[in-house]
């Protein structure tokens, strides 16, 4: 690596032990929280992104990974109880990467067979496999079953979500700026052409699912380690329409539209709660009316700084 | 042994026949439109609680259940129809050639407005269906009942799927649909209203789910805005089993689901009772991605 990025992550990685600092020592709980759920949901919007923006797949099974890795990490965290190291920071680190690690392999399974379907078909799949995985959780006493799964260590903090984020965010811009990305890309806009030219679709598809996966299996390692209870009911089928809301509203295909998702979704609820009940009704309602006004999202394929720079020809 | 095994069997049909009657709606809109319906399950959810209302309203008029439950029936039928046909005016028309994938969360859009929505004017509580028909067993022998609501719903369904068959496959209409879901562009060039076919399909898929939803009803007596949720996956599933575009698979589809699942409930456990239908769809579309009745249509360049 560069001297200029080992700069980066350090000053980055400053600032976030910064911001936690200040967070945690001044600011209300309520504040926190919705800020951590916030990064959670960037997280599970960019995956979601590389998968439906990206590869132009459609996928509607993203909380049953959330879910894999939510369930692994708090089982490392918990009822394993391998070594004391995994009730420490960097325990539940590791242990939320392994999470990640069995939500790509789940990935994996799932996405080998079913990407060979196309469109609707590979919607449904997802979604039923999205299912079983919930219904397997539930079925494990081990973990809880249906009681859920309760004192998880909360270790997940503003720092570690975000350090997330901006991992996530790094890891995936770089992914999409590499050959591997212009032939996700390239499934996307066409998948005969890109067949054609030689590139190997399903493998593509697959790489992009299997990445996709890990990221959303950090999101629940986060979002377990954060909650500190989690039940098979956090990973039901409207969790993965939350995911799927957050990249349409950002915008198909952009990572920073994906983050823009991310916090809509998140703050939208809480800021309507003035609505009490109805906000549940106005968020399908902003949805409609956007797929009807602006179906491409808010940013569409492009990057929020690219709206900014000027037509490089004109 | 024996008779547990006809019981699942009498079970597994009466539940198995409101999947097909749910099912045929989302195979019909698939059929002409190529996306899924997820508002289906939501209309199948009104349909109830059209029923349940009209049902409270219309008894102390109507005294013979014969008449009230025909009353009812057509009463939510024509509900679900009026709803139906508004979600197709309002959201998927102007979507007319939008990508399928904006049409797709369009649908899942209009899905969770119906449902929250739902939530709010019947409330989250589950609500007591009112019993239309009096139950009583029309056999009894050892362990084995059948009662004259199971046969209602059997016999109802079947009736229904019949007049749909005599629909698509000797009417005018009928053929103007499969022309319709042969190739929309082609229809329409040959003089075929296709706005006017589309908006008649929605209409039978509506009215089938609004009969579905009084049939599901009678036989689990329990109804809450979050119903059509379930029952709409499973109906999906059905419907991708037997082919999806297929009416016959559809109604097969239903069948074998509901024989699934009522044999999962006895054999295995009753929780998982909602992960083998996913279990079907999933090696159906890996053996078999057009399912039992389906034609695989190549894609050309």
């Amino acid at each position: 690596m560069k001297l200029v990025q080992w700069v980066t992550i350090i000053v980055s990685v400053g600032i976030l032990t910064g911001i936690n600092y200040l967070l945690e020592e001044n600011i209300n709980p309520y504040v926190i929280r919705v800020v951590v759920n916030c990064g959670i949901g960037m997280i599970l919007a960019m995956s979601l992104n590389l998968v439906n923006g990206c590869a132009g797949q459609f996928s509607l099974g993203h909380a049953g990974f959330m879910g894999v890795g939510a369930y692994t990490s708090a089982a490392i965290t918990t009822v394993l109880a391998l070594s004391p190291f995994f009730k420490t920071d960097m325990g539940v680190g590791c242990a939320i990467v392994i999470g990640g690690l069995a939500a790509a392999l789940a990935g994996y399974l799932v996405g080998l067979p079913s990407l060979r379907l196309k469109g609707d078909y590979l919607a449904i799949v997802t979604l039923g496999f999205g299912e079983i995985i919930r219904i397997i959780f539930l079925n494990i006493e081990e973990v809880g079953g249906a009681r859920g799964l309760p004192g998880i260590p909360p270790k997940a903090n503003f720092f570690w979500v975000y350090l997330w984020v901006v991992i996530t965010f790094v890891a995936l811009l770089r992914l999409l700026r590499s050959s591997y990305g212009r032939a996700i890309l390239s499934v996307r806009e066409n998948e005969i052409a890109a067949e054609s030219m030689g590139i190997n679709v399903a493998r593509y598809k697959v790489v992009a699912f299997v990445i996709s996966s890990f990221f959303a299996g950090i999101a629940g390692g986060l979002f377990a380690h954060f909650q500190s209870f989690i039940d098979p009911n956090s990973f039901v089928f409207n969790k993965s329409v939350e995911a799927v809301i957050m990249v349409v509203i950002g915008g198909m295909g952009s990572l920073s539209g994906a983050i823009l998702g991310g916090i809509i979704v998140t703050v939208l609820p809480e800021l309507l709660r003035i609505f009490e009940q109805y906000r549940m009704v106005i968020f399908p309602l902003i949805l409609i009316v956007l797929m009807l006004v602006r179906p491409m999202g808010l940013l569409g394929h492009k990057e929020i700084w690219e709206l900014f720079r000027k037509k490089a020809s004109s | 042994m024996l008779q547990a095994f006809l019981q699942n069997i009498i079970n597994g049909m009466a539940q198995g026949s409101v999947y097909a009657l749910v099912a045929l709606g989302y195979t019909m809109v698939y059929g002409v439109l190529q996306f899924i319906n997820f508002a289906h399950s939501d209309i199948f959810m009104l349909g109830a609680f059209g029923g349940f209302f009209l049902a409270k309203w219309l008894s102390p008029f109507i005294s013979n259940p014969l008449i009230l439950l025909m009353a009812v029936v057509i009463g939510s039928m024509a509900f679900c129809v009026a709803v139906g046909l508004t979600i197709e005016r309002i959201a998927y028309r102007p979507l007319r050639t939008a990508p399928r994938l904006n049409v797709l969360i369009t649908a899942i859009g209009v899905s969770l407005f119906l449902e929250n929505f739902g939530q709010i004017i019947f409330g989250a509580d589950p609500q007591v269906f009112p019993s239309l028909i009096s139950t009583h067993s029309l056999l009894e022998g050892e362990g084995l009942v059948l009662n004259n609501i199971q046969l209602t719903v059997v016999v109802v369904s079947v009736l229904l799927m019949l007049i749909l068959h005599w629909i698509v496959r000797h009417t005018k209409l009928g053929i103007a649909m499969r022309a319709v879901s042969f190739d929309i562009e082609v229809a329409n060039l040959m003089g075929i209203p296709t706005d006017t076919i589309i908006l008649f399909t929605f209409t039978i898929g509506s009215s089938l789910a609004g009969a579905a939803s009084i049939l599901y009803g009678l036989s689990y007596p329990k109804i809450e805005p979050l119903l059509g949720m379930m029952i709409g996956l499973k109906a999906f599933v059905a419907a991708v089993f037997g082919g999806i575009g297929s009416i016959m698979g559809a109604a097969v589809g239903g069948i074998v689901l509901g024989l699934a699942e009522s044999f999962t409930v006895y054999y295995v456990s009753s929780t998982f009772r909602d992960a083998i239908a996913f279990g079907i769809l999933i090696l159906i579309l890996l053996f078999r991605p057009a399912g039992l009745f389906g034609t695989f249509r190549r894609e050309k360049v």
